[in-house]
């Protein structure tokens, strides 16, 4: 068979997305913004047609495809499937907020759609030049989401922030791969893996790259010292356009650091296993800290991403593939959070017609909107890692991957860092059920965000336990993958 | 001779002056931009010199995609400038702190 045409089969999602951006793109200039909800269908059904044909790949096999620089195994399909799911709910969750904020533009669900294709180019990269190209496909569609409401000044300085910190990461990263690539004479993983393995001693230009490029991944998960944008950007993007920064990019950089990493470098584990703690540390208690003084519910959240990247890097830290499972299982339940969390304040409005930021705006919200209230609550509380709820089985995971690493200090460090988030988290379940009802909320989110919401928290609740043994097995396997190719 | 040191040396010089560029200006915001060209230009003179020095044109290839990439950005950059300055009337860096960080 001819190997261009037996490529194509394999990135199966990946053609499904480039084909139906462009059919999408190419209605919504016909149709103009009044096919908003139409074309929000269209794209929610052809990431469904992705997916689907992403469970048409044979399970458990590696396949590679494009001369090697597109790897389709376990661990990519593991974090395509989160990609796609928190697209959709990214796409439909925006279309009561697009329809009447004068910013329902045909271009949100085509440019979500060239995200996604970015970021799933991201998982499955196995070359410097692959991973590359994926990471500039999301961040460009990025820069342009995060300045999607255009006539706002906030929304478009937030757009300047992030493309300026953004291609900064960028340009960092290519020249931790330009060193890479001088010093190894190679861009693929596996390549870079012989020669660092065949090495007798260590390189310091390919040292010095590897530093590089984990600084330019570490901006794109907004992990301590590199979130200096993620506040901000999250407060200024319109409240979707967030929800969904918060969630499908930070899987897809995760996946791509920890592919990179494990794969590419996995014989310098000691070097960047440092680098990672300090790394996870930092955010954890950053993470932690800078959420206490925040009055606006975005920033909040902002800063409990940020904290939650650190949770999930503890994964990472213990190089193990008991560590990688436990990220894989983290990613998916704060996935589940986050975005339940942006559902239930897209959910609501203000009486005056202002959309919901200020925590203050919540107050006696359990009066108003109990079911609302209860979902919140599951979320943050699940945030916070309280044991019945589902938050606090991947935390668990990750912590005793650490622990069997023999990094007890890290683990301390997280419970500790863990314990001071949940003063935030707490306050906003207190605001929202002892306070007294203050700026008059009302609802008018759609039926579908409501169905999300519900389905967001009951999988946080615990009946969401029954949940865990798929999504670990499934987890494992997409670990043990990553180590094989490493080993 | 010119050797591969020597454009590594360059490459990293232009890179620290972008670098410095982004973070020390402080008066516009296209400065910004020709500072990430030139940390772009950087990365660029290290892939083609490391792809002379090796014999190989994996580097050049890349340095192709780099370029490209490059003006898709830059195209980008502009356009939420032009938003951003549309909103605001000014393009000083200072004057970007409507939300504080």
């Amino acid at each position: 068979m001819n190997p261009t045409f037996d490529s194509i089969r394999i990135a199966g999602p990946e053609a499904v997305l480039t084909a139906g951006a462009l059919v999408t793109l190419m209605i919504g200039t016909f149709t103009g913004d009044r096919g908003l909800r139409a074309l929000t269908y269209v794209a929610v059904l052809i990431l469904a047609i992705a997916g689907f044909s992403l469970m048409q790949a044979p399970a458990g096999v590696t396949q590679y495809a494009f001369g090697d620089f597109y790897v389709a195994d376990s661990f990519s399909s593991f974090l395509k499937v989160l990609i796609i799911g928190a697209a959709a709910a990214s796409m439909l969750l925006a279309l009561p907020y697009l329809g009447d904020a004068r910013t329902g533009r045909f271009e949100y669900p085509v440019l979500l759609m060239l995200a996604t294709l970015g970021m799933c180019m991201m998982v499955s990269a196995n070359d410097l030049l692959s991973l590359y190209i994926g990471l500039e496909l999301q961040s460009l569609a990025a820069y342009v989401l995060a300045a999607f409401h255009r006539g706002e000044s906030r929304s478009s300085e937030a757009g300047l922030k992030y493309f300026v910190l953004g291609a900064l990461a960028s340009g960092i990263l290519l020249y931790g791969v330009s060193l890479v690539y001088g010093f190894a004479g190679t861009t693929s993983f596996v390549g870079i893996s012989n020669v660092v393995a065949a090495a007798p001693a260590r390189s310091l230009g390919i040292l010095f790259g590897l530093v590089f490029i984990i600084s330019g991944l570490a901006f794109k998960i907004s992990a301590v010292p590199f979130h200096m944008w993620t506040p901000d950007v999250y407060e200024g993007a319109p409240t979707p356009v967030a929800a969904f920064f918060s969630a499908a990019p930070k899987a897809a950089a995760m996946g791509l650091l920890v592919r990179v990493l494990v794969v590419g470098f996995g014989a310098m584990a000691l070097d960047w296993q440092q680098i990672v703690i300090f790394l996870s540390i930092a955010s954890m208690l950053l993470g932690a800290v800078g959420a206490i003084g925040q009055s606006n519910i975005k920033r909040l959240l902002a800063y409990s991403s940020i904290a939650n990247v650190g949770f999930a890097l503890v994964g990472l830290s213990a190089a193990t593939p008991k560590g990688i499972e436990g990220l894989l299982f983290y990613l998916a339940v704060y996935l589940a959070m986050t975005l339940g969390s942006f559902l239930v304040l897209l959910q609501l409005r203000r009486a005056d017609g202002g959309p919901v930021e200020l925590m203050t705006d919540l107050s006696g919200l359990s009066k108003v909107r109990p079911g609302l209230a209860a979902a919140m609550a599951i979320f943050m509380f699940s945030l916070a890692g309280i044991p019945p709820l589902l938050g606090f089985w991947p935390k668990f995971a990750v912590f005793t991957a650490a622990v069997d690493a023999g990094l007890w200090p890290l683990a301390i460090i997280g419970v500790i860092a863990s314990v001071i988030g949940a003063y935030y988290y707490l306050r906003l379940v207190k605001i929202m059920y002892f306070d007294e009802a203050g700026v008059a909320v009302i609802s008018d989110g759609g039926r579908t965000n409501g169905a999300l919401i519900a389905a967001a928290a009951l999988f946080c609740s615990p009946i969401g336990m029954l949940a865990i043994t798929p999504i670990v097995s499934a987890a494992g396997r997409a670990a043990a993958v990553v180590f094989q190719v490493a080993g | 001779m010119i050797g591969l040191s020597h454009y590594l040396t360059v490459s990293a010089a232009l890179f620290v002056l972008g670098v410095l560029g982004i973070f020390i200006n402080r008066k516009n915001v296209i400065i910004i931009l020709m500072s990430i060209e030139l940390i772009l230009l950087a990365v660029n003179i290290n892939f083609v010199a490391f792809s002379a020095y090796l014999h190989q044109v994996h580097g050049q290839i890349f340095a192709m995609f780099v370029l490209t990439v490059a003006a898709g950005e830059a195209a980008i950059g502009l356009a939420i400038l032009v938003i951003y300055f549309r909103n605001r009337g000014t393009i000083a860096v200072d004057d970007a702190s409507v939300m504080k960080g």
